[in-house]
């Protein structure tokens, strides 16, 4: 068996010209695949940041609410009613918007600023400079030391700005877990001074973040939050509810889901095209196998081994160029926003064996038509 | 005298149906012995590769039975048929139909290949035969690289590395030149026929007519002649 391995493989590879067209195919179909749907996993992610930074189990908002920035303000009352809900251990609000800084040096600078709850600083970064407290002090802000931090004109603790005519200090760096989508600078402060400093409608809070008692609350909640006319959801939930809304809503997904398709019509259709030829470039040989005494199943396993083992050095090759791309990409553009995800490979996967199994049908079809009388009679 | 290697009874095979039917052999019998080489002649269209085919177990006949060694060859089933194939018979086709992308030497190995002979060895066996029909020193280039007599010995080396003991060739000279065809045949009769071997060779070359121990004629399917105890 090894053997008749040897012999398919040698034929194979020894054809330099359509091994390269297989794999180029195949390499190339990878590429495209897994490098659209990793940036559009990379896009999500960085959409639903603020999400996973903040932690919170439960995220109350605007039923209207399609991403974090988008916040839909509630009324105060809320709050108050959400603290009754049995089950609940604690609701606290949570500003998000946006504002303009004005810089020492005169220039604007557009940020997002998140206010957190004032007696917990729930959400609260992990500090890289500075202490948590010290949110408390006057005009106090915390910067996020993301990729967008240098828009500041790189802040260092005590730094001062302006914001609506308020000043403010910088008191510490906090580190970040997920970069943002929107490529401005994240701020955090405390929830008071937020709605103090940014001017906002007659409703302030933008999301209340909420901690069940036990896990099984989380049902009660959701129901309660309902019938108030607000949406209650699980911080996985909200991350899916975000990349549903650009997936879906935003034709982003829509445009990603064509590249793929396309990429993966031109693969199947390159290396198929090829790997055809290729059976038909050695029909006559395979049809002399069989007279020799090469059983049909044998044929099938030369065949099937050619066309797995194309698809799977294209697919090997194709993940490979990719990562590479992302990493270069990385190292020059810090915020790049592709991360390669195990379902992309999975699919990725999947098509080059859906590839390797037409082209391996295709093949094995042919030879096993052949009638070795034919190649006697040349 | 020799054993009787294959006996064919009675072989009948027709193509098509109806107005279109064409019946390329007829009630044909006929047997061949050890020892012996057996030539099959006619024109073009008269039923010799469909003979041929129906006696080496790759063409099954409308009826009639081809009998080896008492085994009647049609009443195996396909596995077993090429297995048999495999063993008792070695082809040399008539377009060589060698792999290109193959040595020499790897084309010659391949029937071991297939009898799941270790690779290796394989390709030690193969030498041998590359080297008894005087091919050693081609076997490591691709037989394109080959002459037409060249490739035909290669397709020969190839037949008989599984030392099978019938060995069937189809027009084996009808691409070369006088000289290498004789070359080839007196070759195949003094190196490669032997008293437990017989060789089946269809061909219009009448120029090699003097290797064969006998001479079947056909013409439309049938049998017009059979001259035996010709050569010494
Ligand atoms: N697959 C087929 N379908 C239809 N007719 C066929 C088929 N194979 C052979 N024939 C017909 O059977 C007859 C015998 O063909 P065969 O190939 O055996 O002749 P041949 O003696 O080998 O001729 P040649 O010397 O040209 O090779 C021919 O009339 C041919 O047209
Ligand atoms: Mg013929």
């Amino acid at each position: 068996m090894i053997g008749l391995l040897k012999i398919a493989f040698k034929l194979l590879v020894n054809d330099k010209g359509k091994f390269a067209a297989l794999l180029i195919g195949i390499t190339f179909a990878v590429f495209l695949m897994v490098q659209m749907t990793s940036i559009f996993a990379g896009i999500l992610q960085k959409a639903s940041a603020v999400v996973t930074n903040i932690g919170a189990k439960i995220w109350i908002m605007d039923p209207s609410v399609t991403t974090v920035a988008n916040s839909v303000p509630m009324p105060d009352y809320v709050q108050d009613a959400v603290r009754s809900i049995p089950g609940v251990k604690y609701a606290v609000p949570l500003y998000s918007g946006g504002a303009t800084l004005k810089l020492q040096s005169g220039v604007y600078q557009s940020v997002t600023v998140l206010g957190l709850d004032d007696t917990s600083l729930l959400g609260r970064p992990e500090l890289l400079e500075g202490n948590i407290e010290d949110i408390y002090a006057e005009n106090g802000f915390i910067v996020v030391k993301d990729s967008e931090i240098e828009k500041l004109e790189n802040p260092v603790v005590g730094t001062v700005f302006e914001l609506n005519d308020h000043r403010g200090v910088i008191v510490g760096i906090a580190k970040v877990t997920n970069n943002g989508l929107f490529g401005i600078p994240s701020l955090y402060t405390t929830y008071n001074r937020a709605i103090q400093y940014i001017p906002s409608a007659r409703f302030t809070s933008s999301y209340i973040l909420v901690e069940p008692k036990v896990e099984s609350d989380i049902a009660t909640i959701k129901q309660e939050v309902a019938n108030m006319g607000y949406l209650a959801i699980t911080d996985e939930e909200f991350c899916n509810k975000i990349s549903n809304f650009y997936k879906y809503k935003t034709g982003i997904g829509t445009n990603i889901l064509f590249m793929t398709i396309i990429s993966f019509v031109v693969g199947l259709s390159i290396s198929g095209q090829t790997f055809y030829t290729f059976i038909l470039e050695n029909l006559d040989k395979f049809g002399a196998l069989k007279a020799i005494g090469a059983k049909s199943q044998e044929l099938v396993i030369m065949i099937v081994f050619q066309a797995a083992f194309t698809a799977l050095t294209g697919y090997g090759l194709g993940v490979g160029l990719c990562t590479l791309m992302i990493f270069l990409a990385k190292m020059r553009l810090p915020n790049y926003a592709s991360i390669v995800t195990y379902t992309d490979l999975g699919m990725a996967f999947l098509m080059v064996i859906i590839i390797a199994i037409f082209s391996s049908y295709i093949g094995v079809r042919k030879v096993l038509k052949i009638e070795p009388f034919d190649v006697f009679r040349g | 005298m020799a054993n009787t290697a294959i006996i064919a009874r009675q072989l009948v095979k027709w193509f098509g149906e109806g107005e279109s039917r064409t019946n390329a052999v007829q009630e044909v019998s006929f047997e061949i012995r050890y020892g012996e080489s057996f030539f099959l002649v006619g024109p073009s269209g008269s039923g010799k590769t469909t003979l041929l085919s129906m006696m080496s177990g790759i063409l099954r006949p409308n009826s009639g039975s081809v009998l080896i060694d008492n085994t009647d060859i049609w009443s195996l089933n396909n596995d077993e048929l090429a297995d048999f194939r495999l063993n008792r018979i070695g082809f040399v086709f008539q377009d060589y139909h060698l792999f290109p992308r193959l040595t020499t030497v790897e084309n010659v190995a391949i029937p071991l290949i297939l009898k799941r002979c270790d690779w290796d060895e394989a390709i030690e066996e193969a030498l041998k035969f590359l080297d008894i029909v005087g091919l050693k020193g081609r076997a490591f280039l691709p037989p394109v690289k080959l002459s037409g007599g060249e490739q035909q010995r290669v397709a020969i080396a190839r037949a008989m590395v599984s030392q099978p003991d019938i060995l069937i060739f189809d027009e084996p000279t009808a691409s070369l030149d006088g000289d290498s065809g004789k070359k080839i045949m007196a070759f195949v009769k003094s190196d490669i026929l032997n008293e437990k071997r017989c060789v089946l060779v269809v061909t219009h070359d009448d120029r090699i007519f003097e290797f064969a121990d006998c001479i079947m004629k056909m013409e439309d399917g049938k049998v017009t002649a059979i001259e035996k105890g010709l050569a010494k």
